[in-house]
């Protein structure tokens, strides 16, 4: 008989424990939501680039009907292709990360099981409407993506993604002068809509606000392990 | 046994993974097997006595304590798409996990122990059932009408099929759910005095080959 057996005697992690079921601490979870084609999945690879050479990471993705964004991050090699996971939705992105996030938990577990230990997952959502959030049971913090190209009144307009997100980031700002887009004006909304929660203006064509995001994501981790 | 628990456990919105498959369905659609209302009830009424009956024993069984590996082995001897395995094994992790925060037992727990990635979904719903408080025929009839509903809610998305027309399929079919339930917790009943291998093993080789095909696509809503 073994004497210590604990890491056989305890069953699976159920939801959002700090501690892995070995005692570990798991990794930062950050869900990235937003509205279709505002840029999450280029989001998440601009972060990983940042991050990579410094922190221990992995990806979720949550395709509506394909494997397109997992892909996405494959072809742009991001990350190592064990590094990266694609859940499948059922026609309902919003469900599997806020109301049923069963299979997404056991994608950021399997993730840590079976890469070792890792410092943080970024799990993004398909592309969704304004009310999708991520469950607290699925992250620990949710980054919530619009762009200027989807129209300067989302930040006035609100809803839970915008309100309540711990980050707002604001995307493709190169484009604002293409589609008249003011983006003054969003940021006073924003702020607005939410106080003191903070906003990011990003360009990935430019570059600008990427470290801003990344900066954000390192406060969040410094925070989770602190 | 409390009848609120049997409800949670049916509910549609129990978080346990079932909305991301459609029990073939999307397969069937593809295939222009389902077209609408009256399609969904033939192939519910497939299900039912193939699919339904089967898992419905399996989980009728589990209540009444046949050994889960046994079960589980069962299952897997009855299910040949490998594609379909994975789905039920996904499933009943899915199942475990919610059923765990919902009735906390030892029992739960060493089941998923025994099985870290996850039990075959109707052999899990059984001890799902039974740490419920639920008996036999409530865990038959959950697995039963589950083998349809989630088949019509996919529907309903699959063709935006009037959701009304779908409601109306499955309670037209509730009196042959009740009665697949009867046979399955008799089904499970023998299994106690003959072993495993007097469950039923109904088969629909087109819900299998579909899922094969299912799994093979780039495209795809559901995940089974």
């Amino acid at each position: 008989m073994h004497l210590d057996h604990t890491h056989d005697t305890t069953p699976a992690a159920l939801g959002a424990d700090a501690r892995r079921p070995d005692g570990a601490r798991r990794a930062l979870r950050i869900g990235l939501g937003g509205p279709v084609g505002s840029g999450k999945t280029a989001t998440v690879a601009a972060l990983c680039r940042a991050l990579r050479e410094e922190l221990s990471l992995a990806v979720v993705t949550n395709d509506i009907y394909t494997c397109e964004d997992a892909e996405f991050l494959l072809r742009e090699a991001v990350l190592p292709p064990e590094r990266i996971t694609a859940v499948e939705t059922g026609a309902c992105p919003h469900t599997a990360i806020r109301d049923d996030i069963s299979a997404n938990l056991e994608a950021v577990e399997d993730l840590e099981d079976e890469v070792g230990p890792l410092d943080l997952i970024l799990v993004e959502s398909g592309g969704d409407n304004l009310t999708a959030t991520f469950s607290k049971g699925l992250v620990d913090a949710q980054i919530f993506v619009i762009d200027v190209a989807g129209g300067d009144d989302i930040p006035r307009k609100g809803g839970p993604g915008v309100t309540t997100a711990d980050l707002l980031v604001v995307n493709k700002t190169d484009l604002a002068p293409y589609v008249g887009s003011d983006l003054d004006r969003m940021a006073a909304d924003a702020k607005a809509q939410r106080a003191e929660l903070p906003v990011v203006f990003q360009s990935l064509r430019t570059g600008s606000g990427v470290q801003d995001v990344a900066a954000w994501v390192r406060a969040q981790l410094a925070a989770w392990t602190a | 046994m409390s009848r609120a628990a049997l409800l949670m456990l049916a509910d549609g919105r129990f978080p346990a993974g079932g909305h991301a498959h459609s029990g073939g369905a999307e397969a069937a659609v593809k295939a222009g097997r389902i077209t609408g209302a009256a399609d969904l009830e033939e192939f519910c009424r497939g299900r039912l006595h193939t699919a339904g009956l089967v898992a419905a024993s399996l989980a009728a069984a589990a209540v009444l304590r046949v050994p889960v590996r046994e079960l589980d082995a069962a299952a897997d001897a009855r299910t040949p798409s490998p594609a379909l395995r994975v789905a039920a094994r996904k499933l009943g992790r899915q199942l475990m996990r919610a059923a765990r925060a919902a009735w906390p037992s030892q029992e739960l727990d060493a089941v998923a122990r025994e099985f870290p990635k996850g039990a075959h979904q109707p052999v899990v719903l059984g001890v799902v059932a039974r740490a419920a408080g639920l008996g036999a025929s409530d865990a038959a009839h959950c697995a039963v009408y589950e083998s349809v509903s989630g088949a019509a809610g996919a529907v309903v998305r699959l063709l935006s099929l009037d959701p009304f027309d779908a409601s109306g399929v499955l309670a037209r079919l509730a009196p042959e759910v009740d009665r697949v339930a009867d046979l399955a917790v008799e089904a499970g009943r023998g299994a106690v005095v003959e072993g495993v291998g007097a469950l039923p093993a109904a088969s629909a080789p087109l819900l299998e080959i579909g899922a094969e095909v299912h799994a093979g696509w780039g495209v795809r809503l559901f995940a089974s």
